[in-house]
């Protein structure tokens, strides 16, 4: 069942276009915002609410890779992959986030508070390398200061 | 050195407000506009000679000009701030920190062609610039400059955030517009343009966030002098950036038609220590080459690409001599491999098996036929053959590899490895 | 026109179409798989990829996609050109890079387009070295299979299937190379044109589940033109066999009645030919006996008993012909119900009379509005529901072709979004084409009819307004005159389903009144079976006389031919009628409850084993071809016939000596079937001195078929009625288009040969789609509207009235029994409104107890909201339902009483 809350934030969307069926990337990123990621039960609890089947929505949702399709970690780790990144050294980031938090990309860690993501660049290449932990962007990273990012997430 | 865009920003980087924009003369263009025809905007911004900041450097007042007037509403305007191209971190400046000189380049913009609904298409890792835009939005419905009856001129506009939820394909505009829609992020094939039926077939136009940002300075000081901002043909001021192994890198307003040189040594410090200057890439991921022949090439549309490669974003990746070519595409490759739309053959299935022959070659599974396919790979998504531009532009830089780092690929499979990294053991990406 | 130079030789075209159509028009080979002649381009695959030159001195060209480009005059293109080929062989060399090369065991194998395309292009060695990109399948349901490995997606299937049909549930997911086409997850495919999945889909991805449980690869089939027999609209089919079973049957492509596509029923339907429980051998009293015993038995009859003879809505013009030449004029009846019967000949008074002609399948979807009285199109007619669905999109491309062409698919449907032309549907309940309705209107029979007196009145005030007609009523009454009026080509459907001649009438003023302000107005009306209209138009006494003649003596025997009365009359009559039949004959192919009660039973070809003509809705009289010839004593109804009637010395069948014969004496004799003979070429038309062969030139192991058995060789079959052979051998070029027993043309060996049929790609076939249409308003004549209004429909307290709803899978006779169409059928029910149910206190599910003509029913109770009040509707012709004569008042029983009745007469139907 869409809560309260998100039949509002959803209505809200639906208000900005012409008919309800375009309103479905919004009304899947409310779901994911209060949900964390988009199940098959809210994924027919949106379509049902939009009037839209099933396969419908989930052809949209499945298009974009920030809608989580799957159970995800609390927070969210993004670490930049392309090529400003690359060039200042992202994947010695990368090994040591997985080495540390015993997850590779795609995956979430056993207690459930992270989940790592490989992502197109973040633009912020003049910082290079950049990650992103929920919403906050961290730039000029360096292997040691990773430690000191991880232990603001619970 | 005038720098309209970027002059006012704040030292802390934090967002003008509106009381802030307004005291350096924000909205006063919007004043000038409102007592205008649509006409007289759309040509003073043609006589600009304002090409679009997005990549493609299409006339932006050419552009407006075919929206039809007189039709019915909704007619749209949509400023793309999806900035997805790998490299490119100019208009993030912009949003997070001008905000409402979007806001204000967007309403003139949507005036010339009469549109009555605005988006701004935000990619999602921009939080702070969708902190920044939705506060703006507010503040300029309440002061006026948005919503019904613009500052009493009769001329009614609503404007609204739409937050992408990934993949680079939506800021080609169709897609965009698709996405908008609430569908699968595809392109369309034009024609129609979405001039004619664009946002759910209605007439649009999609402007980049930096050309939308150009738009009141054009109307305050005119199209003289937007043209003589600039040191070439191509008038204006250009965000240019430096990313990769360079001393400083950053992003700078400047004169469109700097040299690369001066962007590299000077305003990017030069290369960091011990590394030099081996190539870059012009304007973002999808650009090809320049090398060190090039260094002196003016940064304009026409400049670079008599230089073989496009201007595109402006942004420029630097590859250094300790850096691996083949990597570096590579790392291209898998980007643009990961960002088809899946909707045309060559794109979807091409994409791919470059990114595995290069990959192969990196790893010592190369072979000599494989360079052969790559370069036929080149040829074959060229533009025009692949359903969109995202293809046609991923093969800019490897074609543009093969042709200057040859030696490296042909080393590579000799050699059957990679000599620039001991420890090239690449993941094999299947 | 215009004059199009590719590879410098000039060709005339027609302009407005893009450069492939016309491409492949001109009879070239160009590759392509998302382009579909009925779906468009969207320009996805990139293989159909050629050459355009600015001018004369333009050397070099543009690579386009020739799907994407419209033809423009004097134009120049190559597809010669070196880059564009080589592009071209590339595409196949990126779809194979995921390709599982699994041709030798895929069901698409050997009709494959991707095969041909790939032998087209001249790609043969692969270069990719990789591994292949793999995804799990789904299950789709009992009708199609699916294996996605081999997808190419071209995004054909979800463009028919949700573009084209209006499905919900089969979609496009994820992007990049991992595109996947199924559903969101496991489960059978609601769409009722599924099935075209099979042949949309241009390799082995979607195929039909149906053959894979006998499979054969389609050039081993013995192949026949045929007609879909299982509903009104008359799907042109092929039809393939092989060691005696029916394999399958698949579209055959017509211009003007089904196009491209057939619905599931046509298609999944056939099984029942194949069914065990056959009938196979001629019994008399329970014990089998030989052929000349039957004979010798009936020749008796016909000599000593008074013998009536009661034909079938589903059985062919010359079945029914020698049925009623047999038992002589006076004796032969029409078997169908007093209403079926009425309604029948309303219809083709309403046709024949009146100055509307019916439209095509094809000319429906050209409607710009439709206006839908008393019809559940989907359940049936269904591909008439798929032509309404295309119509609906006329009016807003009226608007869109100012900035595209109708067949550039994408842009289309960007300009026109979700707007829809004017579509009214008035039905007894909710229908799966609402979701394309401007407005819908549920209510009892009579009230549609008043509806539709009323929007008649508002065309043309001759006709008298209906009465205190409710404000709103009259408001939609208004809004559905006016959009007709508005209209270019209005179509007004309506049809048996509702068994109303109320609406019936209503729906013939509506048209009538329209056509004297516009000469374009079509009227559609649907029939109940395959041959109803053809049956109706040969004249013969109701189901009624003939119970009356054995009830009162004035015979004593009973012909009955591929009938089961249960399903044409009450129970209690027709159980009545067969006791008090001295003898019960009965001619059939597949056992029913009336097959039960006979004396002597007849084994009767299918349509697969038969040769034979139906009249479709539209009056078009269609002949379908045997396909084999059944291996024991089976035969056509109306060679039995022949042979009883020779048998019993009876000069005038005696002169027919087959098909044509008897054909050319239903022409001579039928006042309303004049030149029905003339459908197709006479049985020794040849081509070259050759007849067009059933088999493809590739079919294999014919000598070894039977060499289990005898190792020498039999002797093919002789056909007598058609110029088509049995064999392989014969004439190899295009037959005329009557005779086509299969598409196939060199280089494309899938079913896209298609194109080389046609006059023009999409159009007719060459030398004309066959067929004759036998009914054809005058434009002059008058309307003779129908003046009385029907009365208010009145709920009676403590009573509901009984209707008839359809079901696509299950209220047709034959289709429902094949077993993967019996896999889709529902449980009996009975459905009424929200409201009632609440007041009687029944939940979904739970037994309702109501009287109908003296019979008491117990069947689960259906509730649906959009059921009239007063209203209760009972699912058609299903297995276990108690038969009746619908419509008619049923009295509402007290919860608790009497359950057994109806276990007693599932027994007697089936
Ligand atoms: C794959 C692809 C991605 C693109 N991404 C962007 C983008 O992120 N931002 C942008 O402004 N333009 C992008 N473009 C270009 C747009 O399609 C379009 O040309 C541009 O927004 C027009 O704005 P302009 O006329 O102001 O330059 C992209 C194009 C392609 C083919
Ligand atoms: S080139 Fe084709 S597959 Fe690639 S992004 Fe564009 S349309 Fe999609
Ligand atoms: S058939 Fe033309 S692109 Fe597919």
């Amino acid at each position: 069942m869409l809560s309260k809350e998100e039949i509002k934030e959803i209505d809200e969307a639906i208000r900005l276009v012409p008919y309800k069926k375009a309103a479905s990337i919004e009304a899947l990123k409310v779901v994911q915002q209060h949900r964390q990621w988009v199940s098959d039960e809210s994924l027919k609890e949106v379509a049902s609410y939009l009037e839209m089947s099933a396969e419908d929505l989930d052809s949209v949702a499945t298009f974009y890779n920030l809608i989580f399709r799957q159970p995800v970690g609390r927070h969210i780790i993004l670490v930049c992959d392309s090529i400003s990144c690359w060039v200042m050294g992202h994947e010695k980031i990368k090994e040591k986030l997985s080495e540390r938090l015993k997850i590779d990309y795609g995956q979430t860690t056993k207690d459930g508070r992270f989940t790592l993501l490989p992502n197109p660049c973040l633009g912020t290449c003049d910082c290079a390398p950049a990650i992103m932990v929920g919403n906050d962007l961290y730039r000029n990273l360096s292997i040691d200061q990773l430690e000191g990012i991880l232990s603001k997430y619970e | 050195m005038e720098k309209p865009l970027t002059q006012h920003l704040r030292k802390d980087t934090k967002p003008l407000s509106l009381k802030e924009y307004e005291q350096v003369g924000g909205y006063q263009s919007l004043r000038k506009v409102m007592k205008m025809t649509p006409q007289e905007v759309q040509s003073v911004v043609k006589d600009s000679n304002l090409k679009g900041r997005g990549g493609a450097g299409f006339s932006t007042g050419l552009k407006w000009s075919f929206v039809p007037m007189n039709v019915p509403k909704p007619k749209y305007l949509i400023a793309n701030a999806d900035e997805m191209e790998p490299g490119t971190f100019k208009d993030r400046i912009l949003l997070e920190q001008t905000p409402h000189q979007l806001i204000e380049g967007m309403i003139i913009a949507s005036f010339a062609i009469q549109a009555n609904e605005s988006f701004v298409f935000l990619r999602w890792a921009y939080k702070n610039a969708a902190k920044a835009i939705t506060k703006a939005i507010q503040e300029a419905h309440e002061a006026g400059y948005l919503g019904k009856n613009i500052l009493s001129s009769g001329y009614d506009l609503e404007m609204h955030l739409h937050t992408g939820v990934g993949r680079y394909m939506c800021g080609e505009e169709t897609a965009l517009l698709n996405s908008l829609e609430g569908k699968r992020a595809t392109p369309r094939a034009k024609p129609p343009f979405p001039q004619i039926s664009g946002l759910f077939g209605k007439p649009t136009i999609v402007n980049n966030v930096e050309t939308l940002c150009c738009l009141p300075h054009i109307i305050n000081n005119g199209a003289g002098w937007f043209k003589k901002l600039s040191l070439t043909q191509d008038s204006g001021t250009k965000i240019y950036g430096v990313s990769g192994k360079v001393k400083k890198p950053g992003a700078w307003e400047l004169p469109m038609g700097v040299t690369l040189r001066e962007l590299i040594e000077e305003h990017a410090g030069g290369m960091m220590d011990g590394l030099r200057f081996r190539g870059a890439l012009p304007g973002g991921a999808s650009t090809d080459f320049l090398v060190e022949e090039h260094l002196d090439v003016k940064m304009d549309f026409a400049g670079v690409a008599e230089a073989g490669s496009r201007l595109g974003t402006g942004t420029i990746v630097v590859l250094d001599d300790k850096t691996c070519p083949v990597g570096f595409v590579k790392n291209l490759e898998h980007f643009f491999a990961q960002e088809s739309c899946g909707f045309c053959t060559p794109c979807r299935e091409g994409l791919p098996w470059i990114e595995k022959i290069l990959n192969s070659i990196e790893i010592g599974d190369g072979r000599t036929e494989d360079i052969k396919l790559l370069e036929a790979h080149t040829r074959l998504l060229g533009p025009g053959n692949t359903f969109c531009a995202l293809a046609p532009g991923a093969m800019e830089p490897l074609q543009s590899a093969l042709k200057y780092f040859k030696k490296d690929f042909e080393k590579h499979v000799q050699d059957k490895g990679c000599s620039y990294s001991k420890k090239s053991k690449l993941q094999f990406t299947n | 026109m215009a004059i199009l130079y590719i590879d410098n030789q000039p060709h005339e075209v027609t302009s407005g179409n893009n450069l492939l159509e016309v491409c492949l028009t001109l009879g070239l080979d160009l590759p392509y798989f998302c382009w579909h002649p009925s779906l468009g381009s969207v320009g996805a695959c990139r293989q159909c990829a050629i050459k355009v030159y600015k001018d004369e001195n333009d050397r070099k060209g543009r690579l386009v996609m020739s799907c994407m480009e419209p033809v423009t005059n004097n134009q120049r293109i190559s597809i010669t050109d070196v880059e564009a080929k080589e592009f071209r062989e590339q595409i196949i060399g990126w779809l194979m890079t995921s390709h599982p090369h699994d041709c030798a065991v895929c069901d698409e194998g050997g009709s494959c387009h991707l095969q041909d395309m790939t032998v087209m292009t001249g790609h043969a060695y692969r270069q990719f070295r990789y591994k292949k990109r793999t995804y799990k399948n789904q299950d789709l349901g009992p009708f199609i299979n699916h294996e996605m490995n081999r997808c190419i997606q071209c995004y054909r299937c979800v463009r028919f299937y949700k573009d084209y049909a209006g499905g919900k549930d089969l979609d496009a997911f994820a992007s990049r190379n991992n595109v996947y086409f199924g559903r969101h997850e496991d489960g059978v495919l609601e769409s009722e044109f599924s099935g075209n999945l099979s042949e949309v889909c241009p390799t082995g991805v979607f195929t039909d589940k149906t053959l894979k449980q006998h499979y054969t690869r389609k050039w081993d089939l013995t192949m026949a033109p045929s007609i879909c027999q299982h509903c009104s609209l008359g799907c042109n089919t092929i039809a393939g066999e092989r060691y005696g079973s029916l394999r399958l049957i698949a579209n055959r492509y017509h211009g003007e009645v089904n196009g491209y596509f057939i619905c599931d029923r046509g298609r999944f339907g056939y099984e029942f030919v194949n069914s065990p429980d056959r009938v196979r051998e001629p019994m008399l009293n329970g014990k089998v006996i030989s052929r000349n015993d039957v004979l010798e038995e009936i020749k008796k009859s016909l000599k000593e008993a008074k013998v009536i003879g009661i034909g079938s809505p589903r059985a062919s013009l010359q079945s029914n012909f020698a049925l009623k030449a047999l038992v002589g004029k006076s004796n032969f009846y029409h078997g169908v119900s007093e209403n079926e019967h009425d309604m029948a000949e309303l219809a083709i008074k309403i046709l024949k009379e009146g100055p509307v002609r019916t439209p095509s399948l094809k000319e429906v979807e050209s409607a710009d509005a439709i206006f839908i009285l008393g019809e559940d199109l989907t359940n049936s007619s269904p591909m008439l529901a798929l032509a309404v669905r295309q119509a609906v999109r006329v009016q807003p491309m009226k608007d869109a072709l100012k900035h595209t062409q109708e067949w550039n698919d994408a842009a289309a449907r960007e300009l026109i979004q979700d707007k829809s032309g004017p579509m009214f549907s008035a039905t007894i309940h909710n229908t799966k084409l609402d979701d394309i309705a401007t407005e819908t209107y549920y209510a009892a029979p009579d009230e549609i009819a008043r509806l539709g007196f009323a929007v008649a009145h508002r065309i043309d005030n001759a006709i008298p307004d209906v009465d205190n007609y409710p404000a709103e009523l009259k408001k939609l009454a208004d809004q559905i005159a006016a959009a007709l009026k508005n209209a270019e080509r209005p179509v007004i459907i309506s049809g048996l389903s509702s068994e109303s001649d109320n609406v019936m009438k209503a729906a013939a003023n509506v048209a009538w009144a329209l056509h004297k302000k516009n000469k374009n107005t079509g009227l559609v009306l649907t029939m109940l079976e395959c041959n109803s209209l053809g049956l109706a138009m040969m004249g013969g006494g109701r189901l009624d006389g003939a119970f009356n003649a054995i009830l009162h003596s004035h015979a004593d025997t009973a012909i009955i031919m591929e009938n089961d009365l249960y399903r044409h009359g009450s129970v209690a009559t027709v159980d009545k009628f067969l006791k008090m039949c001295k003898q019960v004959i009965v001619l059939d192919h597949t056992p029913n409850a009336t097959l039960k009660k006979a004396h002597v039973i007849i084994p009767a070809g299918t349509f697969a084993e038969s040769d034979g003509t139906l009249i479709n809705n539209e009056g078009r009289a269609q002949r379908f071809f045997q396909v084999y010839e059944a291996t024991d004593v089976i035969q056509e109804s109306w060679r039995w016939l022949l042979n009883m009637g020779v048998n019993a010395g009876n000069e005038r069948m005696s002169r027919w000596k087959n098909f044509e014969d008897i054909t050319k004496a239903i022409s001579e004799e039928e006042e309303l079937l004049k030149g029905v003979d003339t459908i197709t070429p006479p049985s020794d038309y040849r081509v070259a001195g050759q007849r067009i062969p059933r088999e493809p030139h590739r079919y294999s192991g014919r000598t070894a078929m039977t060499a289990d058995i005898n190792v020498s060789e039999p002797k093919p079959p002789e056909d007598p009625d058609s110029s088509l052979s049995y064999t392989m051998e014969g004439y190899r070029g295009l037959p005329p288009s009557s005779l086509i027993p299969f598409f196939w043309s060199p280089g494309w060996n899938s079913v896209q040969s298609v194109n080389k049929y046609q006059e023009k790609v999409g159009s007719s076939l060459r030398g004309g789609d066959p067929g004759l249409r036998m009914l054809e308003a005058d434009p002059k004549n008058t309307s003779n509207y129908f003046m009385s209004v029907p009365e208010v429909f009145q709920p009676i307290a403590d009573h509901l009235w009984m209707v008839w709803t359809h079901h696509i899978f299950g209220s047709e006779e034959l289709s429902r029994k094949s077993s993967s169409v019996a896999q889709r059928v529902p449980q009996p029910y009975v459905m009424i409104n929200t409201k009632e149910a609440e007041q009687m206190k029944l939940q979904e599910g739970q037994t309702f107890t109501f009287e109908v003509e003296k019979h008491i029913y117990s069947l689960p109770v259906k509730i649906n909201k959009t059921m009239p009040n007063g209203v209760a509707a009972l699912p058609y012709g299903l297995e276990g339902m108690p038969a009746t004569e619908l419509p008619a008042w049923g009295i509402v029983k007290p919860v608790g009483s009497n359950q057994s009745a109806v276990s007693s007469h599932q027994q007697s139907a089936v």
